[in-house]
């Protein structure tokens, strides 16, 4: 092919906006991350953010709170996910388009809705869960006024909105895999589970890892669902990564410190997601 | 075989039928919370059943956000329109660049762009705000919502993949009777690959409708404030009128849960892009 300006001049238009809100303000919150910028001027001290975060307690609170979920949630919703990939892939499923929607409905709803709606369902005094829970004669806990059930209702949150989303994902893997392979397998007689079990999950790894990657970058950014169902409570303990940084940042606006805060939470996205990449990524 | 698997069939139904009504629970409840009198909500009881209130209800979203929930609506509908039809134009022709052209540097610019999807965004949000805001004094317009969401690559890995599956006879049939770069893409390449743009441009829409902190950031006027951050405004009241907000709720998802029923196909291709090769 002729060596012209015409590639170029495609990608132009969106190399502008790329450089301008996204190369420029990646090495920019870099060199924020070592500036203070409590002062006026900002000036280079390289150890006051990066210094100060190795012992924030309210950073390693976030930081915690980040991998609890990190920990708990997403292999929760990952299996969860594949589950229901798995049973709505099934022959033998009836009104399919019925438990399609039900699913896959939630990925539509934005975070501020349900993250609204899941606040009014799980408050202490008058929500939907307690009413049910106090039908049945069981406990009805201040959900939101502790700090574990806090957690698990940001977490249960989560679940709703992002199961389905996960579950298309997989369900597309699914529908990749050869069927040859399965009746291979049938004649040979192979019982239904076993091919799950030696088929469908190591021909499925590709797609799990990147639901599991994209999970890992979504849950280190958290901010919406804690900031609204919980602003973070009680006290500190449903404070994420992204509601710790919004605080430092947008109403302490400490740029400085929040620009640090940020680029640790990269990092250690990157380091999860290059971890899952070569302990689940490998070629057979 | 017969029995068995009519067993089977009973246990997957069994099984997935009240998972299915739990995960509906919180739509309907929505639904039937913004139909019910405000003095229903502090009864700690499980609104099944819709009530009649919808339109009193809206009243007080419509006193609470003094008459601009209305006007939030309109202006996410709109932005998000503007931003769909931007982000559409300039991944596509950046998508066709990467996967219809040779040139120098293009792996690396195109890892590059594919960078933006796994590194989160909060890394680029302060200095996105301190250009925005306290620079350009830009907070409070439709551009600083607009424009700098628009680095997404999303679109740009989309479309690469789609443009790929264009047969390369066509192009160069087109470049032998003397078509120029920009007429075959836009007259034959583009054409091929409307279903890729229509399910580009329903997440793309779904994306910016949805969207909260960009806009919470430079949005502070009720009047310009998206239904998000509008909604996201109620919610941090001191006094909390659950009604007015359920009805904002129904109201933003509404719109979308519609477009999703008649459009499901799209959302999918949208969602699975990238995942499966």
């Amino acid at each position: 092919m002729r060596r012209t300006a015409t590639p170029y001049l495609f990608l132009a238009p969106y190399l502008a906006v790329f450089a301008a809100f996204w190369a420029w303000p990646i090495i920019q919150s870099f060199l924020f991350s070592f500036q203070n910028t409590r002062v006026n001027p900002w000036r280079y001290q390289p150890a006051v953010n990066w210094g100060r975060l190795i012992g924030d307690a309210a950073f390693l609170g976030a930081l915690r709170n980040t991998f609890l979920i990190l920990a708990v949630q997403v292999p929760v919703m990952l299996i969860l996910a594949t589950g229901l990939a798995l049973a709505l892939n099934s022959s033998m499923l009836r009104a399919r388009g019925i438990f399609r929607f039900a699913f896959f409905a939630p990925v539509v709803v934005g975070e501020v809705a349900y993250s609204a709606v899941f606040r009014l369902i799980f408050n202490g005094r008058f929500g939907a869960m307690n009413g049910f829970l106090g039908w049945l004669g069981l406990p009805t806990p201040d959900w939101l006024q502790q700090p574990w059930t806090a957690t698990a209702v940001v977490m249960i949150a989560i679940t709703w909105r992002w199961t389905g989303y996960n579950a298309i994902i997989i369900l597309a893997g699914l529908q990749n895999i050869p069927r040859d392979l399965y009746e291979v397998a049938a004649v040979d007689g192979v019982p239904r589970w076993r091919q799950h079990l030696s088929i469908t999950l190591p021909l499925l790894r590709p797609v799990l890892l990147f639901a599991l990657v994209l999970s890992i970058i979504g849950t280190m950014q958290l901010f919406a669902e804690p900031w609204l169902i919980t602003m973070g409570g009680p006290g500190n303990a449903t404070d994420t990564l992204g509601t710790y940084l919004y605080r430092q940042g947008f109403q302490s606006m400490n740029f400085g410190y929040a620009s640090t805060v940020a680029y640790a939470m990269a990092l250690i996205a990157a380091v999860f997601s290059a971890t899952q990449i070569i302990l689940f990524g490998r070629q057979r | 075989m017969g029995r068995q698997r009519t067993g089977a069939a009973i246990a997957l139904h069994a099984a997935l039928i009240p998972l299915a009504l739990v995960w509906i629970a919180p739509l309907w409840m929505m639904f039937t919370y913004s139909t019910l009198p405000e003095s229903e909500f502090y009864r700690a009881t499980v609104p099944l059943l819709p009530s009649t209130s919808f339109l009193d209800n809206w009243d007080v979203l419509d006193a609470q956000t003094k008459g601009n929930f209305i006007r939030a609506l309109f202006n996410s509908a709109a932005t998000s329109a503007i931003f769909t039809v931007l982000s559409l134009g300039l991944t596509s022709l950046a998508g066709y660049a990467f996967a219809r052209f040779r040139f120098f540097g293009r792996n690396a610019l195109f890892t590059l762009v594919i960078a933006t999807l796994t590194i989160p965004a909060f890394v680029v949000i302060i200095p996105q705000f301190i250009l925005i805001a306290r620079d350009l004094k830009l907070s409070n317009t439709w551009v600083a919502v607009i424009v700098p969401p628009l680095f997404s690559s999303v679109g740009v890995f989309f479309m690469r993949q789609n443009f790929m599956t264009v047969p390369q006879d066509m192009l160069d049939a087109a470049r032998v009777d003397g078509a120029g770069e920009f007429q075959i893409f836009r007259q034959i390449a583009l054409p091929l690959v409307v279903p890729a743009l229509a399910a580009l441009a329903i997440i793309l829409f779904l994306f910016s409708w949805n969207a909260f902190l960009w806009p919470l950031l430079v949005l502070s006027k009720p009047e310009i404030q998206t239904a998000p951050v509008a909604l996201g405004a109620l919610v941090g009241l001191n006094r909390v009128f659950w009604n007015a907000i359920m009805v904002a709720a129904v109201l933003m998802t509404l719109p979308m849960l519609a477009l999703f029923l008649f459009l499901q196909r799209y959302f999918i291709a949208g969602i699975t892009a990238g995942a499966v090769k």
